[in-house]
């Protein structure tokens, strides 16, 4: 009985576990049909992901060149460093063991990774741009242990800039930054040009990076590359800079020892062919990453060398002011070449006495003269005829108080006034008696450099008003391309014997008795203006007495030459030049390296003292003016 | 001993089977050890050395009768407790674990055969009874298991010990156990489930367990190897990548994919096609294996057969639902194909303990 009874339950129970092991097994069938069939894509996606890594690899950025095709910028290769989170497993641990390989703070590297953190895990982290060897030799090293799998080593082109010259034309480059991200196409980690050409003319500077797919195994190591997509450089510029010329002003300017900037142009069309502001700071610490402390030194000098003082920077534009009042009176028909005024050394104008920077006056004066001695009562008297309307009308139609238009970033504009002005900003009529201190340059008036390099080559053409730029030609990998200059931004209809009174006058202040001899190049006939901007009234510098300010005057040379058929137009300011004669000497060097390279002649030195004259005319206690 | 008649009551479908298994077994340990940079590996030639030592035990289990085993049942437990308590103390530390005795070159884990210990000595005792079996036998016969169990979890193997219990249930279930005992066991073990995350689990263990409910909270660390698994099966498709082809096993993604994970690398290099080959063998050979218990000529037999292929069963099914990334992921291999020496003996043997069963169905 218990037998039978026993076979049977066995029996039934065998059948219980057989079902129960199919039932199972299908279960299993089912499971891995979804996985295998139904989410097949999915994880196929996952797996690609898995193995496959997309290298950026970077495009280096086009190289300049200079009018004669000398090499103004080009790239170098660096080593960057970064963090891959693809396949990172513990990001602590990679990120403490990265800072004590390479040497650099923990906790800047987890900052730099935490800035970072919200974008995919496959684009790379850069920790350190321009690794040193020992520094991607200790990383490599580790790789190869599979100790830093997820830190890879790239090969990148960086921007070098050969010699320290023209740092604020051709600006720097340096990470996008957040704002930046987006717009046209640019992401995170992106080079960009953030100033001067390399940010005006970024798009076409930048090239298309590449990529290269590949298999890695669990350990991140390349097993082989999948394809490859080569980068194409950017685009190649030629600048309309002339390299000599540029030369000349930086090794001027190296001697002069002064800050200041200098904008040196072709009149005839407003190709730019030296342009340079101090102090200057060096783009190449820009390049693989600026560090902090180099950065914050660079933004907290308070001679501010990140400033473009040829485009930004705002000064009172003194005597070299003189042409534009005097191109208003012959315009605007008030007065004639010839038309002359008695100076005593001082005039009365509305009650208050206007005196001459010489004490005992000039006598009886006309244009040409006026312009060459600086005559402060002419001009005064000229202003006062012509209201501060018609300055205002002519100094702008020369340039003056209004953007140059070059094509470089955040240009600002000087300011001539007007009573429209005033009315506006002070909320104040315009009194008579104001109009006399513009008449010689001061007052509100203030001019950037840029600008007065415009006022220059437009008087220098004739009254073409050209737009000074820096573009020449463009190689986009199919042969230089010309690219045209801009047209002029303004036509002045001016007759030919009152332009050639003020060239005149100019000439003299160069060639005969006026305050640019040491501008004169024989046989060049250069036509120039001195200028001196106070930098504080001469009651201020008594106040100001002990102070550590630097009080010392602006000095300004303005010119062209030669005197008929112009070639080369520009300007020189020297922040705290003492005398506009010391810009003179400093455009004497630029003059005579342009014309030197015309002849053919080998190019001159920079004499080692210049001829400057350091002795401050207007120190606490003399009572001298200036001009 | 052995009569001539007896070979051709060997099962010879089934035989045939379990090498198929094996051999699939060894040609993906060959396609995910291959390394072209360091040459072939010589793992896989390793399996084949203990398939054929497996062949052999499988021939010596053969070769009594399993009557012979059951009787001396009571020393091999004995002798297999003492050596489990060997391990314990003498044992080789391989991974954190002391589970090996090192035998010259080789490395043998004892409680690999304890699985076929424990079958032996609980058929026996079952076998022994009439009816259902009492309270009473119940308690001696969990105590019986509780033992190994208790000595392996020490190792620490809980992926080994826990096939135990599957050994326990499935010959008390044959045995006749009341479905009633049955229910409220599991009722228990629902009960007891809580009290032992508390207090018997170490940190690692609930971490494997918690990221299996949730494998992207932890998708570095214990998460990893499941969702590697998944994505290993399922990029897999419906014909595979091809033999050597696969990436996720070839650039190691999935650790130890000869191992724990050899059938992952299956699923990914033959597709889902492969898998339900994989998947049909293992059904033939178990259902073939209660065809076995349902021939045998006694309880005792049965209940043999029973205990024997019980562990194997719970082993094929867990290891494969692990390695879809369907199971929190454990140590315990797949048996017939995933590397290991001590594990293929061990399951050939027993199935030689199989074969013996119906071989001698009609034998007094």
């Amino acid at each position: 009985m218990a037998i039978q009874e026993d076979r049977r339950r066995v029996a039934v129970r065998l059948t219980v576990l057989q079902y129960g092991v199919t039932l199972v097994f299908s279960v299993l069938a089912v499971s891995f049909w979804v996985l295998q069939v139904v989410q097949h894509s999915m994880y196929e996606e996952l797996a690609e992901n898995n193995h496959q890594r997309t290298l950026a690899l970077r495009a280096p950025r086009g190289v300049v060149f200079d009018r004669d095709g000398r090499v103004l910028v080009e790239n170098r290769h660096s080593f960057s460093i970064s963090i891959l989170r693809e396949h990172t497993k513990d990001l602590e641990r990679t990120i403490g063991m990265l800072a004590s390989v390479i040497g650099v703070d923990e906790a800047r590297v987890r900052e730099i990774v935490d800035r970072h953190r919200k974008e995919p895990a496959y684009r790379p982290i850069t920790i350190v741009q321009d690794a040193t060897l020992a520094q991607v030799a200790a990383v490599t090293a580790r790789r190869l242990d599979s100790e830093l799998p997820d830190v890879v080593v790239e090969q990148v082109p960086t921007r070098r800039y050969p010699e320290t010259l023209a740092a604020h034309l051709f600006g720097y480059v340096g990470e996008v930054n957040e704002s930046q991200v987006g717009e046209r196409g640019l992401r995170s980690g992106d080079i960009v040009g953030q100033s001067g050409i390399e940010k005006i003319y970024n798009a076409l500077l930048m090239g298309e990076d590449g990529a290269r797919r590949v298999v890695v195994n669990s350990v991140g190591r390349e097993i082989r590359t999948l394809e490859e997509d080569a980068p194409s450089e950017g685009k190649r510029l030629q600048l309309t800079i002339d390299y000599d010329v540029q030369k000349a002003i930086e090794d001027a300017f190296d001697v002069a020892g002064f800050n200041g900037a200098a904008v040196v142009l072709d009149p005839s069309d407003g190709a730019v062919l030296g342009f340079t502001s101090r102090p200057a700071y060096d783009p190449n610490a820009f390049a693989a990453g600026i560090d902090r402390a180099t950065w914050a030194s660079l933004n907290g000098d308070a001679l501010l060398p990140l400033q473009n003082r040829a485009i930004q920077g705002r000064y009172s534009p003194g005597s070299t002011f003189k042409m534009a009042v005097a191109l208003a009176g012959l315009e605007e028909g008030i007065i004639t070449p010839d038309f002359k005024v008695r100076c005593a050394g001082h005039q009365n104008f509305y009650g208050r006495d206007f005196k001459c920077w010489k004490a005992g006056g000039h006598g009886t004066i006309d244009l040409r003269h006026a312009i060459e001695q600086s005559c402060d009562v002419y001009f005064y008297t000229v202003a006062n005829m012509l209201g501060v309307d018609r300055i205002h009308k002519w100094a702008t139609a020369l340039g003056l108080g209004i953007k140059s238009g070059i094509d470089l970033p955040n240009e600002v504009a000087g300011l001539v006034p007007s009573t429209s002005w005033k009315l506006e900003r002070m909320k104040e009529k315009w009194y008579a008696g104001e109009t006399i201190s513009v008449g010689i340059g001061q007052g509100a008036v203030s001019v950037t450099p840029v600008s007065m390099a415009v006022y220059m080559a437009t008087l220098a053409n004739g009254g073409s008003r050209v737009t000074p730029h820096l573009l020449e030609a463009v190689d986009d990998g199919s042969g230089w391309k010309a690219v045209p200059p801009p047209p002029p931004e303004a036509t002045l209809d001016i007759g030919p014997e009152k332009m050639q009174a003020i060239r005149d006058g100019l000439w003299m202040v160069v060639n005969a008795a006026g305050t640019g001899a040491r501008a004169r190049i024989a046989g060049r006939d250069v036509a120039g203006k001195t200028g001196t901007a106070q930098v504080i009234s001469n009651q201020g510098r008594l106040a100001a007495r002990g102070s550590s300010r630097d009080l010392r005057d602006h000095g300004w040379f303005v010119f062209f030459a030669p005197r008929d058929h112009p070639q080369i137009a520009g300007v020189v300011l020297l922040e705290h030049g003492i005398h506009g004669s010391n810009a003179a000497s400093v455009a004497h060097h630029i003059l005579e390296t342009f014309f030197a390279k015309q002849d053919g002649r080998p190019l001159p030195q920079v004499p080692a003292d210049l001829q400057l004259n350091y002795s401050d005319p207007f120190a606490v206690g003399s009572g001298a003016e200036r001009h | 001993m052995f009569e001539r008649r007896l070979y051709h009551h060997i099962d010879w479908a089934l035989v045939a089977a379990i090498l198929l298994l094996c051999a699939l077994g060894c040609a993906m340990i060959y396609s995910t050890t291959f390394d072209p940079t360091r040459g072939t590996s010589r793992l896989y030639v390793t399996q084949i050395y203990a398939v054929v030592l497996g062949l052999g035990a499988m021939a010596f289990m053969l070769a009594l009768d399993y009557r012979t085993f059951t009787d001396k049942s009571h020393l091999i437990y004995i002798g297999m407790l003492a050596v489990l308590l060997y391990v314990i103390f003498f044992g080789s530390v391989q991974m954190g674990a002391r589970r090996w005795i090192s035998v010259t070159a080789f490395n043998l884990q004892p409680s690999e055969f304890a699985k076929i210990g424990v079958a032996l000595v609980l058929a026996k005792f079952f076998g022994e009874n009439r009816g259902a079996p009492a309270w009473t036998d119940l308690a001696v016969g969990g105590a019986l298991t509780a033992l190994p169990i208790w000595l392996i979890a020490r190792e620490p193997d809980l992926g080994t010990a826990a096939t135990l219990v599957p050994v326990f249930l499935a010959v008390a279930y044959l045995a006749g156990m009341r479905m009633r005992i049955l229910g409220m066991m599991g009722l228990c073990f629902l009960l007891a489930a809580p009290v032992a995350w508390k207090f018997a689990l170490e940190d690692y263990q609930k971490t494997r367990i918690s990221s299996f409910l949730d494998p992207a909270q932890d998708a570095r660390g214990a998460g990893y190897q499941q969702i590697q698994a998944r994505i290993t099966v399922g990029s897999g498709g419906l014909s595979g990548k091809g033999f050597r082809q696969g990436t996720q096993g070839q650039l190691r993604f999935l650790p130890v994919a000869h191992n724990d994970f050899i059938f992952s690398v299956l699923a990914e290099e033959q597709g889902f096609a492969g898998v339900l080959v994989a998947l049909g063998l293992y059904l033939f050979v178990i259902l073939r294996a209660l065809e076995a218990a349902r021939l045998a000529k006694d309880r005792l037999g049965s209940y043999l057969v029973i205990g024997v292929l019980a562990g194997f069963t719970f082993q094929v099914i867990y290891n494969v639902t692990m390695s879809a990334g369907l199971a929190p992921v454990k140590g315990l291999t797949l048996p017939l194909m995933s590397y290991g020496g001590s594990s293929m003996i061990a399951t050939l043997a027993g199935f030689g303990l199989v074969l013996n069963v119906r071989m001698r169905r009609f034998t007094n």
